[in-house]
């Protein structure tokens, strides 16, 4: 195409020793949350975004769990009567409880917050500001778990203004509920840094929250296990959040207290920052 | 259009001290060299043009000078801090305006204006006074409570810059900031950006509309695959890689009419239907075209798009 018109060769600073051997230096690229401030100002993003539609937010939340309450609770405990010493609708409303925050923490941490990272940007927008990749994933992570508790707390209410739960007492779950909501706020997270697309979330709620949610004592008591897929059921988080919060929601002695918190808070942490490892590869790469 | 002379704001600028500094920045993804030792250095008051074809690297310089991603070697300064150990303080005083839209779709325009304050750690009561002077410099005061997605390109655009400017930030990073634009809303940028530049900010942006390089920048810096291939004030860059006037000549079958006009030109070169022709003495090479039937010409100066041209080359990019 052009004739006296050759490229030129390198950049004047071509005198700098261009093909120097080429060794990898260490940046040390900031990734944590940078303090106890940035983090909440995410929470309060998502947080004024879902006041403007607060009410049909909730509703779209709640009717899940409250139909498996009223229907399998009622219908079912026409057939099965007592449970473990109680009515079944009382022993499922504190599986209920449990199983909505991990679907609460695990959609939000889903569907929404990919929709943040990939779909709006919101993320990028907010990394342009002074804020690093942890403060985003605290913050939204702690905004699943924000939004797992309102919806464990309200079936707990339900539940104990019916009389299947004992309050106040009950309200002794909240700390747990917050913990299991961030430990499923954060395996979710795992799913969400490696999502190409929405449709990869199916696979993991296929094939770990649906059976997570049968083989954890919400629907009916771990005990009819055989005894070898039992002790299988004690690798899943939501079996220990189920065997905290329904003694805690039926006013009973909690065997094993801090076998429970130490797998919920360990799967919390080390979800946690996989997500954050994954998330680094994924957005800062 | 041709004659625009380079924009001037060097008067305007204080002691020059680089607000923003590479030296010898390197980046690669797998066997791909994406930036290549690259050096360059941003003076305060500056409006410094990162130019170069797509693929050139340029997002990938942006994102390494704000510490979202790391270089394999080299070393870079913003704002006085290292990067990317501490991007974050830097960024503090650094807007950034990203080539592609990201206004939070689930807030008005006022409300996208106050949640960015936020990030920054701005109080309330801060933020509200910084508000209404930024919609204003928007032109969006009427839009106010408008939502993001009801609002033009150009309002999103000018949207954006607002929201940059929250922090009242030291330095303006800009990637491709009229890209996607018609020349309307492309010209109201235009004139925005010349009064930050006029009230002292430093701006960096990328572009490949040499006509805005020309407009805004007084400093220039053409990249290709990763590589610095020159740089200067944008007059300089004319003098130094044409030099000349250009005479555009189009038409049918030019190749015979090439070979005649080739001895009267310092530099003939064809581009599609268009044969361009590098002049210092243009009267002979005028004489020659006068009153001939079949071709079209145009007498110019040259500018920065031949400059663009001769340095990255005619061919397609993608």
């Amino acid at each position: 195409m052009s004739e006296q018109d050759p490229r030129p060769a390198a950049a004047p600073a071509a005198a700098a020793p261009r093909h120097a051997p080429m060794q990898r230096q260490h940046y040390p690229q900031p990734l944590l949350p940078m303090n106890m401030r940035n983090w909440t100002m995410v929470w309060y993003r998502n947080f004024m975004v879902w006041k403007k539609l607060a009410i049909p937010s909730m509703i779209g939340n709640l009717a899940d769990p409250m139909i498996y309450l009223f229907g399998l609770g009622l219908g079912l405990g026409l057939l099965v009567g007592q449970v473990n010493g109680v009515p079944y609708i009382a022993f499922l409303a504190a599986g209920t409880t449990a199983s909505s925050v991990m679907m609460s923490a695990s959609f939000e941490s889903m569907y929404s917050a990919f929709s943040r990272m990939h779909v709006q940007r919101t993320w990028e927008a907010i990394m342009h500001a002074p804020l690093t990749l942890g403060d985003v994933v605290l913050g939204e992570i702690m905004w699943a778990a924000s939004k797992a508790v309102l919806s464990g707390l309200a079936i707990m209410l339900v539940a104990g203004a019916l009389g299947y739960a004992r309050l106040p007492g009950a309200l002794l779950a909240l700390p747990v509920i917050v913990l299991a909501g961030i430990a499923f706020a954060s395996l979710a997270m795992i799913v969400t840094a490696l999502a190409p697309s929405y449709d990869f979330f199916m696979f993991y709620q296929t094939l770990v929250m649906t059976p997570m949610l049968l083989l954890s004592g919400v629907f009916f008591p771990l005990e009819q296990l055989p005894a070898g897929a039992q002790a299988a059921t004690q690798v899943l988080p939501l079996a220990h959040a189920v065997a905290l919060i329904r003694p805690i929601m039926l006013g009973r002695p909690i065997d094993n207290l801090a076998l429970h918190l130490i797998v919920l808070g360990a799967y919390a942490a080390v979800a946690l920052v996989v997500a954050l490892m994954l998330l680094r590869r994924r957005l800062l790469r | 259009m041709a004659d625009i002379a380079p924009v001037a704001h060097l008067t305007l600028v204080p002691a020059l001290t680089a607000i923003l500094e590479l030296r010898n920045v390197s980046k690669q993804y797998g066997e791909t060299v994406v930036v290549d030792d690259l050096s360059l250095s941003v003076q305060r008051g500056q409006c410094f043009g990162l130019l170069g074809p797509n693929g050139a690297g340029k997002t990938t310089t942006l994102r390494l000078l704000l510490g979202l991603t790391t270089p394999a070697s080299g070393t870079l300064t913003l704002c006085g801090e290292p990067i990317p150990e501490r991007a974050p303080q830097a960024r503090m005083r650094v807007g950034v305006v990203p080539q592609f839209d990201n206004l939070d779709p689930d807030f008005t325009v006022v409300e996208n204006l106050r949640i960015f304050g936020r990030y920054f750690g701005l109080e309330r009561a801060e933020i509200e006074r910084r508000v209404p002077a930024l919609l204003e410099f928007a032109r969006l005061e009427s839009r106010a409570g408008a939502q993001v997605r009801d609002l033009s390109g150009g309002m999103r655009r000018r949207l954006t810059v607002a929201r940059a400017l929250i922090n009242d930030p030291d330095l303006l990073v800009m990637d491709e900031p009229t890209t996607g634009l018609d020349p309307q809303a492309r010209h109201l940028i235009w004139e925005r950006l010349k009064s930050l530049l006029a009230s002292g900010k430093t701006i960096l942006l990328t572009t490949h509309f040499m006509e805005e390089a020309e407009r805004l920048c007084n400093y220039l810096c053409v990249i290709d695959s990763g590589r610095k291939i020159a740089e200067g004030k944008p007059h300089e860059l004319i003098d130094s890689q044409i030099g000349c006037d250009v005479v555009e000549v189009y038409g049918d079958n030019l190749d015979p009419l090439r070979g005649e006009l080739h001895p009267l030109a310092t530099r003939t070169e064809m581009s599609g239907e268009t044969l361009f022709c590098y002049v210092k003495e243009p009267a002979p090479l005028l004489a020659a075209l006068h009153g001939r039937t079949g071709v079209r010409y145009l007498h110019r100066p040259a500018n920065l798009e031949d400059v663009f041209l001769k340095l990255t080359g005619r061919e397609m990019r993608d």
